[in-house]
């Protein structure tokens, strides 16, 4: 295994591993409708038990993520988090209020009232796609950050990563680019919760409501990702020169990435298409309730495209506006040969995490959520 | 601006430093029970399925509702954790994450799935899978936190004792190569097993306490009694192994961080034959003046203890805190040079390394362009081998040249002195503690009339948890100021953000976990209070007293 082969088969693996938590957040989704889809106690209790029994995956995804992340490629794990210092907490702070939120909402003793946490899961079903988006977007918008290794030998200012401003990272929310992806991913996450719900649910007002709301997400989440992905198409991009490791602005460089990776405009092309069938036949069958599986599926094509596209085809995944060669690239920033490679036999072992996740699930979904087993049953 | 910023950094480190101590030590509060009830409730479950009876099912589920509330404080805090090396050790991160990360990536795809996936089948799958399969549940359920617990604790070993890796002057990190080295450190063995069976102990301490608050009441007695037996069995196991594997870490540390036991022990001046010190008076609010005492005041020492704790021999040489700074003669007849004589290699590890920067780019420069002139580049192609020669030479102080006083490698003394012996004595009286509970629970039947033992076992409960965070300060706080040994001192590994911004996030933190924390004791109480569901079955069994 080449080293280049290695360091590429981490862009996949990481660009993975966020599709999934792309369409994982349909645990946020649904949250931030509790008070829209539910219409009273009983249901929005209906709601938190369904999302309930799934936001540990997403939630351990996301760690899983981070941590891919940093063992593959270091140099953005340090030069990210620590530079989008404020970005990067905002979001760690609402999936921390979102964790107890679960357990704690319904049970006796808990003195901040149930409606508190509500409030926290809807405040992290809000905030937390529509950072995580901000923060993808800036792989094609670029951030402000300088890295400079020889900084490791200077006693006084050792800091080798550091944001050419005194923003955090917030900076990245004044691009309106990013803010419309940020929108992109919370409304696209709004879509695949009320689909889940709708799936998950055995409830017929529920239901019904899910259809309504779910016109509206879906065409907001198509102006906005469209928008954001012909901006993308159209604008010039963070190419490097695989020889000598320099980096240069290429006109239209990511449509050159789709049409170069053929392979990558065929499953995005597919995702789109897989994306859309759900959505369309949800809202015109009244009793067609699997959308959220074609939608589901194809969300992680276009995301996987997307993410592949921002980082193969010597394209700098992680670009700073700054100081241009400072940008990362998935050659510059990744582990060593060794490390990649014993990570790569760690891979290994998804396929069978993921099957048993599955066989789980099965086993705990076979009958749908419905009011009788929330009042009755094992329920928060 | 950006000079505003490097004034600001000593205050930076400061913050980080508290605000990493802050969110791990209230993640210990929760990660210990988590580890600790997993084998508790994975017992009452086993009985149940084994015997079928309705009675160990609700003790199963009143234990697993109790791991639940706890699991979810565990989970919240972890993720912090794991992000804050990127947010506020971004120096770190770069600097050591080619090994450092492969251990956390690692406890994500193999740990924290099998937990998080299989927690839910425990929690909500009791009508709905097989009792063989949501046994099984259980367990994995315990053993994913188990496995979590082995990978996070390897890269904590690593850092206190780095093996498995060499410094890369060109990627200018350090980087791994080998992986069983850093996998299956001896350090981190031992730390596994000494924390794990530590958070046994505190699982059995917390069981054998709801159970003893239920005798006092005079509720629930058949469940109480049943789960102090299980928990006194598991407590006495434990408490032995903690001690044994205890004493082991002791061994470990003298091995590979010997101003760790000096701090703990505060032990100035060392030389062979040394005792143990029983009692001493160290202020706790002051660092010792360890130059010009000899030993702290009203010292009784257990003679020639020390020596074998450290180096299993009566005789064994033991070096103390000023010995460690002026340099020492090793068991193999070589010498540890001094802290000054570090700090010098250190430097020279720098100089080399930033020479070597500048002439490998321009040799790069000039091969690219193919100009250079033949005699220049021979001779720096000559000074760069050089380089690289006393790089592997000087590498291993690296952080040494970072260290401008020999005083700034010695930790604080008092806090590693007190908590080491709160944490031994509390050891020390568990043993007896569950020897006790267990020989009353079986032996005699009186254990539900002893108003006075009950009130014991829920005193004990929060010095477990003082204990259990004690030894976490004395493995952190004794390695300072180094977050990798010797390598890298806490002030060279931070991310260039403003202490301000450290600050406000510390105080969200406090605020928020405090906040949690209270919810969850009053949900933990009242949960307690109200006792576990006694089903229909458990009632038709008719053996509640
Ligand atoms: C010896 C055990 C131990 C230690 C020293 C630590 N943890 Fe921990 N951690 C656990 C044992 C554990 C656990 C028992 O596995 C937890 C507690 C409750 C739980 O859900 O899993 C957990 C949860 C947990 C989670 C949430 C996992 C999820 O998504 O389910 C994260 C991200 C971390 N931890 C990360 C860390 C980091 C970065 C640590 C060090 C700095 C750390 N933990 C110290
Ligand atoms: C959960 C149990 C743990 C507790 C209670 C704990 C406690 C502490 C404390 C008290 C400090 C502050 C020391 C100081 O600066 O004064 C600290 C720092 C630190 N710990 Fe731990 N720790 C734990 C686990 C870990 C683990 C498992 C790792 C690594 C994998 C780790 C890595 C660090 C780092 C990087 C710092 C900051 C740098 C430093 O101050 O040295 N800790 N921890
Ligand atoms: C009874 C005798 C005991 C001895 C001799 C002992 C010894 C030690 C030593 C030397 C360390 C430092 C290891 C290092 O720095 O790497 C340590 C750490 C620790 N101890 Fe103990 N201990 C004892 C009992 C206990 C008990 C009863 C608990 C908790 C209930 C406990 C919990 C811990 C924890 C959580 C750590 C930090 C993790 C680690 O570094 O392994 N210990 N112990």
């Amino acid at each position: 295994m080449t080293y280049l082969f290695l360091q590429q088969y981490w862009w996949l693996v990481v660009s993975l591993l966020g599709a999934l938590l792309v369409f994982l957040l349909f645990v946020q989704g649904a949250n931030s409708m509790i008070f829209s889809l539910g219409y009273d106690a009983d249901t929005r209790r209906l709601l938190v038990n369904s999302t309930g029994r799934k936001w540990e995956i997403t939630f351990t995804t996301l760690v899983t993520f981070g941590g891919a992340f940093f063992a593959s490629f270091p140099l953005f794990y340090s030069t990210s988090f620590g530079g989008a210092y404020w970005l990067w907490m905002i979001i760690l702070f609402t999936f921390v209020m979102q964790a107890v939120s679960y357990e704690f909402q319904n049970k006796l003793g808990n003195f901040l009232g149930v409606k508190t946490f509500q409030i926290c899961l809807v405040i992290n079903g809000i905030l937390g796609p529509l950072l995580l988006g901000g923060a993808v977007a800036t792989f094609f918008d670029g951030s402000n950050f300088v890295v400079e290794k020889a900084n490791i030998t200077n006693v006084a200012a050792p800091v080798i990563s550091r944001w050419a401003n005194a923003s955090n990272g917030l900076d990245a929310l004044l691009n309106v680019w990013n803010v419309i992806f940020g929108l992109a991913v919370l409304f696209l996450a709004r879509v695949l919760g009320t689909l889940y719900v709708i799936n998950n649910v055995n409830n017929e007002n529920i239901r019904s409501r899910g259809s309504v709301q779910l016109v509206g997400n879906a065409a907001l989440f198509l102006v906005c990702f469209l928008t954001f992905f012909i901006h993308v198409l159209l604008k010039a991009g963070y190419a490097y020169d695989p020889a000598t490791g320099v980096i240069t602005m290429e006109p239209l460089k990511y449509l050159h990435n789709f049409i170069e990776m053929w392979y990558l405009s065929a499953l995005l092309i597919v995702g789109v298409v897989l994306v859309l069938y759900g959505i369309v036949r949800t809202i015109v069958s009244k009793t067609y309730i699997k959308g959220i599986w074609p939608t589901g599926i194809g969300v992680i094509l276009v995301v996987l495209s997307l993410l592949l596209c921002a980082g193969w085809n010597h394209t700098a995944y992680y670009p700073s506006n700054v100081d241009l060669q400072s940008s990362l690239t998935i050659e510059n920033s990744s582990s060593s040969p060794f490390t990649l490679q014993v990570m790569f036999f760690v891979s290994l072992l998804v396929p069978f995490v993921v099957a048993y996740i599955w066989y789980a699930w099965r086993a705990i979904d076979r009958k749908k959520i419905d009011l009788d087993e929330v009042n009755h049953g094992d329920a928060y | 601006m950006i000079n505003f910023l490097l004034d600001a950094l000593p205050a930076t480190v400061d913050w980080s430093r508290a605000q990493f101590a802050l969110t791990a030590i209230y993640h210990w509060l929760f990660v210990p029970l988590t580890l600790g009830l997993a084998v508790i409730m994975g017992i009452v479950e086993t009985c149940y399925y084994r015997t079928r009876k309705a009675f160990w099912k609700d003790a199963a589920r009143f234990w697993q509702r109790l791991f639940g509330i706890n699991f979810a404080m565990g989970v919240a805090t972890g993720i912090i954790l794991e992000f804050e090396f990127g947010t506020n050790w971004s120096n770190y991160s770069w600097f050591v994450g080619d090994i450092f990360g492969a251990p956390l990536a690692i406890e994500g795809i193999v740990a924290f799935f099998m937990e998080s996936t299989f927690v839910a089948v425990m929690f909500f799958g009791w009508k709905k899978v097989s009792p063989g399969f949501h046994l099984a549940s259980t367990w994995l359920t315990g053993l994913g936190a188990t496995i979590s617990a082995w990978w996070i604790l390897v890269a904590n070993a690593w850092m206190q004792y780095p093996v498995g890796q060499t410094f890369n002057p060109d990627t200018m990190r350090f980087e791994m190569t080998s992986f069983w080295d850093v996998a299956l450190s001896p350090f981190a063995v031992d730390k596994f097993l000494h924390t794990v069976t530590s958070a046994w102990v505190i699982g059995a301490v917390f069981t054998v306490a709801v159970s003893c608050w239920y005798l006092w009441k005079k509720r629930e007695q058949k469940l109480a009694l049943a789960s102090i037996k299980i928990a006194s069995v598991v407590g006495i196991v434990a408490s032995l192994l903690a001690a044994l594997t205890g004493d082991n870490s002791a061994y470990m540390v003298s091995r590979v961080q010997p101003m760790k036991l000096a701090a703990m022990e505060a032990l100035y001046n060392g030389g062979t034959d040394q005792s143990l010190t029983a009692v001493a008076w160290v202020n706790p609010m002051k660092q010792p003046d360890y130059q010009q005492q000899a030993q702290p005041p009203m010292r009784i020492g257990l003679p020639n203890m020390l020596s074998i704790l450290a180096t299993h021999d009566p005789h064994g040489y033991v070096p103390g805190i000023n010995d460690i700074i002026k340099g020492y003669p090793k068991v193999d007849g070589t010498r540890e040079p001094s802290t000054r004589d570090k700090m010098a290699m250190g430097r020279r590890a720098i100089a080399a390394l930033k020479e070597y920067r500048t002439l490998s780019a321009g040799a790069a420069a000039a091969k690219s362009q193919k100009t250079g002139n033949v005699v220049a580049n021979t001779a720096s192609v000559h000074r760069i081998c050089q380089l690289k020669e006393e790089l592997r030479a000087t590498m291993s102080y690296y952080g040494y040249g970072f260290v401008k006083d020999p005083s700034q490698i010695v930790p604080y003394v008092p806090v590693n002195f007190w908590c080491f012996r709160i944490m031994v004595g509390m050891g020390c009286l568990f043993i007896l503690f569950f020897l006790a509970m267990g020989y009353l629970s079986f032996r005699t039947p009186k254990l539900p009339q002893q108003t006075w033992l009950h009130k014991v076992a829920l005193a004990l409960l929060p010095l477990a948890y003082i204990a259990s965070e004690c030894g976490w300060v004395v493995a952190e706080l004794g390695r300072q100021p180094w977050t990798i040994q010797d390598m890298l001192p806490t002030w060279a590994a931070i991310s260039d953000v403003q202490s301000s911004s450290v600050v406000l996030t510390f105080f969200i933190f406090l605020v928020l976990f405090t906040t949690m924390l209270a919810v969850e004791i009053s949900i933990l109480c009242k949960q307690i209070k109200r006792g576990p569901e006694h089903s229909d079955e458990n009632k038709a069994e008719g053996t509640n007293a």
